[in-house]
């Protein structure tokens, strides 16, 4: 006889914590062939609400974190996702519907993405960041901050290497995020969510609701509480090695006079 | 600095010219934030091991002044904690007695008659913690703690009047409480939660300093933080200054949010290595703590016994 | 009763010496040709710690010749990416067996153990993972869309940081896409070999590190080899000149970091509790066998008695002896060499007339001991105010204004570091602008980081070691016209 297979219950990812929407509702997953995956929790008004909650509260101290300890954190996230290779690549495969080599080739370049982002964290603002010559007694120099808090939707077509892909560059520049995965395709992305649990991410650094983009979205983009958006393109390369516009997008830039004198 | 800060304190009910004080407190050299934490930090990784350690944990214990400070404070509460003080492990006779117990006004002449002689009775007054009453009824609570029976009072200073830069009213207000503290040991609390910045908690300690504290102590525990590491290392090195310069050594109280031995060690070594031997007693520094003495407890049947204690092998209260 | 500290020793069975070392060329270790082997000691005890390989011409020809191959057949043509998955490995493996290292360090240099434990090795592990990232990113550096490596690096190392120092070189190196031939220091190899065992760990292919071990003409013979692109060397300005000399003329690119003889200046206004703990850090820290010591203290007249007395008071809390004892601020001299000449600078500044004080404090029988020094009544003329003495010796000058502050301050031929102490924001900012040095600390001093470059002025050399301009120093950036 064969062995009955344990099945795992998913759930919504909101200050470090795996809870059910409050909403009580869930829906349906199925597979590139129509058949049942998994039911996803539904996540509602109160759900987002929540979770920008838990962005704020963590957004103070992930923001004053050095960017070196940003930067290995964002490093662990990259070696606690390797240990779970295998079990991306048959989700991605599975909900995407792909080979597992074309799964792999995603699922090895989310991780590869940690890895370049994780390199940034001490180095955005070296490139960002400069002195300006101001024709004066003053020293003047502008530098990369974080915004706060920022709400996302990620590709929904790319499941794992779309979400890291908007997701990295937002919190290694120290921002928290309220991310909705795909609508369609949901479950690496809780997989993800266990992975940045147990990788020294501080909990509400990054918040995973699943669900219906177009339901809950414009709360969020309407919450006087978030401090920027971002609607990921959906058909960008995800594959291409990114650029600096993603980190640029979520930080202000900050400039500040001293006289000099004795 | 030195020739800056010596002014008198006139009789007691002399008024004190509050633009004086304001140019002699802000004429203190500033305190760096990241130096000063860097160097506690340094400190802190100082390892006592055996012999040191086994006189430091009985000298840290010789040190609390054992504390209850609550709302539901009772006679019997009390008294369970004057016994605990006398014979903080009643298996072990060679354990030291703490300091002194600590107590709100009304509880002194219950821990008085418990304690005899046997170690000192500290009261909180002047409206611990907040201090927010009139100076009446502040040194109407200071003389009826001390005619109870204690002979230590720890009073609060007027945090709003430090902030507003009103000096010449937290000067005064130490000066008459101790005034009214009779023979009494006067330990003034700075509240360095509520000052925010180590600038300020230089300028608060010589202010108490000057007024006429016995000790300049940390925190009442109720407002967090309370006693860190650099705040303390601040403190010691402001007494330190202040016998540097009047021969007068004032002593130094850390309370609230010391819990453990290894706490306790860190602050022992920062005495040591900050102003010496000559303040590595009870008479010059002190612990305001409650749980800490059962950890040192602990501790102290681990280097006896060689073997880890738990909870249930040290008594409460 | 005084807090006396019982010994609190780290333990050094973390540490697994061998008695003998060869040299690490081509990914494994081998006996170096000449058959010579050379010991090293523990400076604290005069203990034989193990004895390393004497690398000769024909170890450095292979050595050289395994870095050119890996260059060509593998390092070159690897990704970035590829490149900066080596290189956080390494840092990784680096943070795992950091206490080991800490401990090897301190028993074969004689430093104390908090400061292998605490300072070093942190900054070893962060130089990799910084650089790691860089691997990647080279063409956002600002140094072009696609920047070249340069090839092999020649690298020749000082044992103040063993581990430090190749770090500064190698992670820098790596990252670029070069491939590496280090020679540590005669005295402090073991750290060094330590590394090769993690390249080894980490899978680095083979020749892309190459160690080889010896004393100053092994070191020679690596600067002088014609297949070399490009030398770094760190140590003293004597050396980096006959170094100087004899790449010039050829296609090496050449960075030096070399000696100093920074002033720390502590104005009237200074913090002043925070400044004596600079001043402490600032020279006695790793026993003053720092290029950017503060080894010159100007203090502001008005305020000197004052601070000289504080200063006296706190160097009577630092603990000298042994280095693994968790307790000790001052450890051993390196060598006895190193001692002899802080000894004879040290007489020359009495008999010129400064006045020479120092804590009581018992000095260890065995081993290379020099307690913590001050000389006051310095002034410019003095050996000892313009020679470096790399040892835990301070000379105290004095001034009236910020002016004679920055004119006693530049003028030694050095300019590797600076350090300011004042409360008022526009003077650090005015005073960093006139200091000729590489590095001006304010409000703090020796203070290190992977992303801010390190390396002097003048004759404290050229280049920069970390940051995004310490890249530079390892591609080719010459105008291609």
């Amino acid at each position: 006889m064969s062995r009955v297979d344990v099945r795992k219950t998913h759930k919504l990812f909101i200050g470090g914590a795996f809870p059910r929407s409050e909403s009580g509702r869930t829906y349906e997953v199925t597979d590139s062939k129509d058949q049942f995956l998994a039911n996803m929790a539904l996540a509602s008004r109160k759900d987002a609400r929540d979770a920008v909650l838990a962005a704020r509260s963590a957004v103070a101290k992930w923001s004053t974190a050095t960017a070196y300890n940003r930067g290995q954190v964002l490093y662990r996230i990259a070696e606690v996702m390797e240990g779970r290779r295998e079990q991306f690549i048959s989700e991605v495969s599975d909900s995407e519907g792909v080979s597992s080599r074309k799964a792999g080739a995603h699922v090895d370049a989310a991780i590869d993405r940690w890895v370049w982002y994780a390199g940034w964290a001490d180095k955005y603002a070296q490139v960002i960041g400069n002195t300006n010559p101001v024709a004066g007694p003053f020293f003047n120099f502008s530098v990369p901050e974080p915004t706060g808090v920022v709400a996302a939707v990620a590709p929904q077509d790319a499941s794992i290497l779309g979400l890291v892909s908007v997701v990295a560059p937002i919190i290694v520049t120290g921002n928290a995020v309220i991310v909705m995965p795909s609508s369609s395709r949901p479950i690496p992305a809780i997989t993800l969510a266990e992975c940045l649990a147990t990788s020294d991410v501080p909990a509400g650094v990054v918040n995973i609701l699943t669900g219906a983009p177009a339901e809950v979205m414009p709360w969020l983009a309407e919450h006087a509480d978030v401090n920027a958006l971002d609607g990921a393109a959906p058909h960008a390369d995800w594959q291409a090695t990114p650029s600096l516009s993603r980190m640029r997008a979520f930080v202000e830039v900050k400039t500040v006079w001293h006289p000099m004198g004795v | 600095m030195a020739d800056q800060m010596r002014f008198t304190n006139k009789e007691s009910d002399a008024t004190v010219d509050n633009s004086t004080l304001t140019s002699l407190l802000h004429g203190l050299p500033g305190v760096d934030q990241v130096g000063l934490e860097g160097r506690a930090a340094t400190l802190a990784t100082r390892s006592i091991k055996k012999d040191s350690k086994i006189w430091a944990i009985d000298t840290a214990i010789s040190m609390v002044d054992l504390t209850t400070l609550e709302g539901m404070d009772t006679d019997g509460k009390v008294r369970a904690l004057c016994a605990k003080a006398l014979h903080p492990d009643p298996t072990d006779p060679t354990c030291p007695a703490v300091a002194a117990v600590c107590v709100y006004g009304d509880l002194v002449a219950t821990t008085r008659a418990c304690v005899k002689d046997r170690v000192h009775v500290a009261a909180v007054a002047t409206a611990f913690p907040s201090g927010r009453a009139s100076m009446d009824v502040k040194l109407m609570d200071t003389k009826q703690a001390v005619a109870d029976g204690a002979d230590e009072i720890d009073m609060v200073i007027d945090r709003g009047a430090f902030l507003a830069g009103n000096y010449a009213k937290v000067f005064e207000e130490i000066v008459a409480v101790k005034e009214a503290c009779g023979d009494a040991h006067l330990k003034v609390i700075l509240e360095t939660g509520e000052l925010k910045t180590y600038d300020n908690v230089r300028r608060a300690s010589w202010l108490a300093m000057q007024a006429g504290a016995d000790f300049i102590k940390t925190s009442t525990g109720k407002v967090s933080p309370a006693a860190t590491l650099p705040v303390t290392l601040l403190m010691l090195e402001a007494v330190r200054d202040f016998a540097d310069q009047t021969g007068t050594r004032i002593g130094v109280k850390a309370a609230g949010g010391i819990k453990t031995s290894k706490d306790a060690i860190r602050y022992l070594v920062m005495v040591n290595e900050t102003v010496g031997e000559d303040w590595l007693n009870p008479d010059m520094f002190r612990f305001g703590a409650s749980t800490l003495l059962n950890d040192l407890l602990m501790q102290r049947q681990r280097m006896r016994d060689g073997h880890y204690s738990g909870p249930d092998y040290v008594t409460i209260d | 009763m005084p807090f006396d500290y019982a010994p609190a020793p780290e333990s050094r069975s973390i540490v697994d010496i061998e008695s003998n070392y060869g040299l690490f060329i081509g990914g494994s270790f081998s006996e170096p040709t000449s058959g010579e082997f050379f010991k090293t000691i523990n400076p604290a005890t005069e203990e034989v710690l193990s004895e390393v390989a004497e690398a000769g011409q024909a170890d450095v020809d292979a050595a050289v010749a395994a870095a050119r191959r890996a260059y060509d057949k593998t390092w070159s043509k690897m990704s970035g990416k590829d490149r900066a998955k080596y290189i956080f490995r390494i840092a990784r493996l680096i943070q795992e067996r950091s206490r080991e290292l800490a401990v090897l360090e301190t028993l074969d240099n004689g430093k104390p153990i908090r400061e292998s434990r605490d300072v070093d090795l942190p900054l070893v592990a962060a130089h990799f993972f910084y650089h790691a990232g860089w691997a990647d990113k080279l063409e956002f550096a600002g140094y072009g869309p696609d920047p070249k490596s340069l090839g092999v690096a020649a690298q020749v190392i000082p044992w103040n940081f063993p581990l430090l120092m190749l770090a500064w070189k190698v992670a820098p190196a790596l990252a670029c896409g070069n491939t590496v031939v280090l020679k540590p220091a005669e005295t402090t190899p073991l750290t060094a070999l330590a590394f090769a065992d993690i390249c080894q760990q980490a899978g680095l292919p083979p020749g892309v590190v190459n160690i080889i071990t010896g004393a100053g003409e092994t070191g020679r013979m690596l600067v002088e080899h014609p297949d070399v692109d490009k030398v770094a060397f760190t140590g003293s300005t004597e050396v980096g000149k006959a170094i100087q000399r004899a790449v010039a003329g050829t296609k090496k690119k050449l960075t030096l970091e070399l000696g100093g003889k920074a002033a720390n200046i502590v104005f009237d206004d200074a913090p002043i509790d925070q400044a004596i703990e600079g001043i402490v850090n600032g020279i006695y820290f790793n026993q003053g066998h720092v290029c950017c010591a503060g080894s010159r203290l100007l203090l502001q007249e008005s305020v000197a008695d004052e601070a000289l007395a504080s200063l006296k008071r706190r160097l009577t809390t630092l603990r000298l002896g042994d280095p693994l004892d968790k307790n000790t601020d001052i450890g051993a001299i390196n060598s006895s060499m190193q001692l002899s000449k802080i000894e004879e600078l040290t007489a020359s500044g009495e008999a010129e007339g400064a006045e020479r004080w120092s804590p009581t404090c018992p000095i260890p029988d065995k081993g290379f001991w020099f307690p913590p020094t001050v000389f006051t009544n310095v002034t410019q003329a003095h050996r000892i105010a313009r020679e470096e003495i790399f040892g835990p010796v301070l000379s105290v000058l004095t001034f009236r204004t910020p002016e004679e502050a920055v004119a006693k301050a530049n003028n030694t031929p050095f300019g590797l570091s600076a350090g300011i102490w004042t409360e008022k924001g526009s003077r650090i900012l005015w005073m960093a602008n006139q200091m000729r040095a590489g590095i001006v600390w304010a409000n703090t001093f020796n203070r290190f980081d992977p992303t801010s470059p390190f390396g002097g002025f003048k004759e404290s050399g050229f280049g920069r070691e970390g940051g995004v301009q310490g890249l530079g120093a390892y591609l080719n950036v010459e105008d291609p016209s």
